[in-house]
């Protein structure tokens, strides 16, 4: 007999081992996240995808599904913490999304739309961050860092280069590359790797290509977060 | 001062045997000899440990005591917590800065003094204090700071100081069981082999002992599932890590009591059948660093530690001490491991917690240092012996540090269920207006509520115990703390990594008199955001000075508010500061003028 879970009180079919946000997906259906990629180890940083577990406050996407579980995720009060979150994400950043090449493409936009995101809310931190253009075919706009580790995951896990890392701490956390340039160029990154397309925001671009699709043409130009599979979410194989 | 040439990179990295795990202590010997963590060294030591350069970059830039620019031959941190504050600490820096001429921050002309300000360094019953390349020296005046400025001027080495700065007094002020009774080594390691490990678990458990760390988990119960759980090895870790502002009991009990410590963590290793334990000190602890290790050697050669203790031949246990680097995150208990694995102190996923999954994902017990040495005195006792000091729910003693505004600063003893009142009298503190329990992350409790027992169903405790009088801000007490904790969040989520740097800027903007009624809704607003969200305790407790403070001292928020409704955070005048720093102009025509 497959175990299930109720989330907001549809019932989720579950196998042992999964995490919410992995069940739910399977399920189709959506819980706002930015720094789960269903091909990479779970991080629970961005805390996005918090939901109400059986009265317990956790993050989806480090959670593990279990039997007769009760999770709540579409109330107003979550939906407005999110919304809190994704504020202090533009805050701490720069992100000027009329001059963006991921406008239209960028997770963390969209996401903002979902949420019914007007204003930034808090005071802007207006951090002066580096942009590293020096690589050939890639751009490191940090300014739109929201320091997710995906790229950092990907280039460990996937690509086998550890390219990317976290510096500092606290609000000076900052991506650093690997090398002792500090300069994209003198790392190993090619513009084939996994590392070069993980990035929910425009913090990695490829150069070139920024303008490809024009805006209005993108993808959540026209469908909002929520009803875009992102590729590879549907349940892992397991052998 | 340094056991190393200058900048021996392969001798350093071979002590600590070529492993990564062990980055964070061959950083701080890179920087004890070299003065500084500079970036080629960075690409050496990634070649020497077979690691990426960002991995080694990541850690080294994360803990505060570790940095790529000189801070010349004398590096000056003063403590910080508004304790050393109360106790005249911006005057006396500012004053220790004119006598050597220099600016806080900024290296000296010469490239030889550094003077900066650092996170509370476990010292608050000698406040004020500051750290001299590491070394802590207490109780600071005018002539104590004379002293230290012509011993920098003459470049004096610090070996050859005078002892005296450096004297460190437990202030045991009211002994008890730990602190007060003579302990002979050896007598819990016998109890337990005498006794057996079964039976030992189930005295610790009969002691209804809870962890003095601060959540309080029953002590047994962590042993009993780390013992069950199943690995390669096991592992034993103390955590004196010590880190909450204004606790200082581990610093005695480590100073005094070691043995005690380190019986206990042994008792424990025989119980979850650990080889290998460690002392996670606070980086601010070197001082202690010696008289521990010696105590270790003392206590291997009377076959206390090292291989078939006591003569059983299945009992091999040692003890490793390592030191931190600057992070009050590396006392939560998963960062911990994450820092003792080489790694930025950034908290894990939990669970699985370290009982089943710690150091090197090996099931690990990680206890407070007077949770051992409670540990200790029950293996020696017996658990009905302990389990007769406190209340039902808090059984035994608790060690609590006792600083602010009082007479008698220091380490009290007490049986769990202590009123606060009782404290405040024991203390001498008699004009006490509020007291901050359990530091920063605790509890703030007004004169109203001095009845209140000091017991983990009532006043939970790590130990720290400010006392403030009727005369102190508890605003500035506030924003003290939010300082503390915007610069101590390690950054890894969203909600504290900014959170607390919101707030931090709101209180700062309060105490610059631009704040309003808005403001305050704010805080309350970024509390919620904090206790529901964030990943650790760190987020979780970082806006409670904030909105205890608020709900119990409205006044000091009140005074500053300029409007009641609001006020923008963007001050037209401060951002003309650095165009009149750099044209040296300070005159009426170089501010603007303030709207009526
Ligand atoms: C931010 C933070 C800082 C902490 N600092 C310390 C510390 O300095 N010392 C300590 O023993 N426990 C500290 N703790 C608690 C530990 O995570 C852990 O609960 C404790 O070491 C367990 O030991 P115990 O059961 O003996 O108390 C801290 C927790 C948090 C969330
Ligand atoms: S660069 Fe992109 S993928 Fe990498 S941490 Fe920043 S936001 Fe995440
Ligand atoms: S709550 Fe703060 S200290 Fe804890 S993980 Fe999040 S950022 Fe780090
Ligand atoms: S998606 Fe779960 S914490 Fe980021």
């Amino acid at each position: 007999m497959t175990k299930t879970f109720t989330l907001d009180g549809k019932t989720i079919p579950f196998e042992e081992g999964e995490t919410i946000m992995e069940a739910a997906a399977a399920a189709g259906v959506y819980i706002p996240h930015l720094c789960h990629h269903p091909e990479f180890k779970p991080h629970g940083s961005c805390k996005l995808c918090t939901v109400n577990i059986g009265g317990r406050l956790g993050a989806a996407c480090t959670n593990q599904a279990a039997e007769g579980m009760k999770v709540e995720s579409e109330t107003a009060a979550l939906n407005a913490d999110r919304l809190a979150l994704t504020q202090m994400l533009f805050v701490e950043g720069n992100h000027v999304c009329p001059s963006c090449e991921k406008s239209g493409n960028c997770q963390l936009q969209a996401v903002a739309y979902h949420l019914g995101m007007l204003t930034p809310h808090f005071t802007h931190f207006y951090p002066a961050r580096d942009v590293d253009a020096s690589h050939p075919d890639v751009l490191l706009e940090r300014n739109r860092c929201i320091l997710c580790e995906l790229c950092v995951r990907a280039s460990r896990d996937v690509d086998g280069k550890n390219v990317f890392g976290i510096g500092g701490r606290g609000i000076r956390a900052r991506l650093i590359v690997n090398a002792a340039s500090g300069r994209l160029a003198d790392t190993s990154m090619s513009v084939t790797d996994r590392a070069a397309e993980v990035c929910p925001t425009g913090a990695i671009i490829r150069k070139r290509h920024g303008f490809t699709i024009p805006i209005g043409k993108r993808l959540y130009d026209h469908h909002d977060i929520a009803e875009v599979p992102v590729a590879g979410i549907e349940r892992p194989k397991r052998d | 001062m340094s056991d190393y040439d200058v900048c021996d990179l392969p001798g350093i990295v071979a002590r600590w045997h070529h492993d990564p795990a062990n980055l964070v202590q061959i950083l701080r010997n890179v920087q004890e000899s070299c003065g500084t963590i500079p970036s080629d060294t960075l690409d050496r030591l990634a070649k020497l440990l077979d690691v990426p350069r960002v991995r080694i970059e990541s850690t080294a830039s994360f803990y505060a005591f570790f940095h790529a620019e000189s801070h010349g031959a004398y590096e000056i941190l003063f403590s910080d917590n508004v304790i050393d504050q109360m106790a005249g600490k911006a005057e006396l820096k500012q004053y220790f800065c004119e006598r050597l001429w220099l600016e806080p921050r900024k290296l000296s002309e010469d490239g030889l003094v550094y003077v900066d300000d650092t996170a509370d360094i476990g010292l608050a019953d000698q406040a004020p204090a500051m750290l001299v390349n590491g070394f802590a020296v207490p109780a600071l005046d005018k002539s104590r700071l004379d002293l230290v400025a012509e011993l920098i001027r003459a470049q004096k080495p610090l070996a050859e100081w005078p002892p005296m700065l450096f004297e460190i007094p437990d202030n045991i002020r009211q002994p008890g069981p730990l602190t007060g009774e003579a302990f002979t080594p050896g007598a819990a390691l016998k109890a337990t082999l005498a006794r057996g490990t079964e039976a030992t678990l189930a005295e610790v458990d009969a002691a209804s002992l809870r962890g003095r760390g601060g959540a309080g988990f029953r002590t047994a119960t962590k042993w009993a599932s780390c013992r069950k759980a199943e690995g390669r090895a096991h592992y034993v870790v103390c955590n004196a890590d010590e880190g909450e502002p204004g606790t200082f009991k581990d610093r005695v009990l480590l100073n005094s009591h070691a043995d005690l410590v380190f019986e206990g963590m042994t008792v424990c290793a025989r119980v979850i059948g650990a080889r290998r334990g460690f002392v996670y000190l606070r980086g601010e602890y070197k001082n202690l660093l010696e008289k521990l290790e010696s105590v270790l050697a003392r206590r291997r050669e009377a076959n206390l530690l090292g291989q078939a203790i006591l003569g059983e031949a299945d009992f091999d246990f040692d003890i490793e001490i390592h030191l931190g680097a600057g992070a009050y995150i590396c006392g939560e208990e998963s960062a911990l491991i994450e820092s003792l694995e080489g790694k930025p102190g950034k908290p894990r996923n939990r669970p699985p917690f370290p009982d089943r999954c710690g150091y090197r994902n090996q099931p690990t017990v990680v206890n407070n240092v007077e949770t051992f040495a409670c540990a200790a005195k029950i293996a020696e006792k017996g658990g009905a012996w302990f389990a007769a000091m406190g209340t039902p729910q808090s059984a035994g003693s608790k060690l609590i540090s006792v600083s602010g505004d009082c007479q008698r600063p220091g380490v009290y003893e007490y049986s769990f269920g202590v009123t606060v009142r009782q404290v405040l009298i024991d203390c001498g503190a008699e004009d006490a207006h509020a007291v901050q329990v359990s530091g920063p992350s605790g509890t703030c409790i007004s004169f109203r509520e001095f009845d209140r027992r000091i017991a983990f169903e009532d006043l939970a405790t790590a130990g720290a115990f400010m006392v403030f009088s009727r005369e102190r801000d508890m605003f500035e007490v506030a924003r003290n703390f939010t300082h503390f904790f915007a610069h101590e969040s390690c950054g890894f989520c969203t909600p504290c990594r900014v959170g607390t740097s919101l707030l931090r800027n709101i209180m700062d903007k309060l105490a610059a008199g631009k704040g309003s009624a808005y403001d305050m809704n704010e805080m309350k607003h970024i509390m919620h955001i904090l206790r529901g969200m964030a990943h650790c305790g760190l987020g979780h407790t970082a806006a409670n000075p904030v909105v205890q403070t608020m709900e119990k001292f409205p006044e000091a928020y009140e005074r500053r508010l300029k409007r009641l409704d609001f006020e923008p955070a963007f001050d037209l005048d401060g951002a003309l500061a650095t165009a009149r720093l750099i044209t040296g102009r300070d005159d009426e025509w170089a501010h603007l003028a303030e709207e009526p």
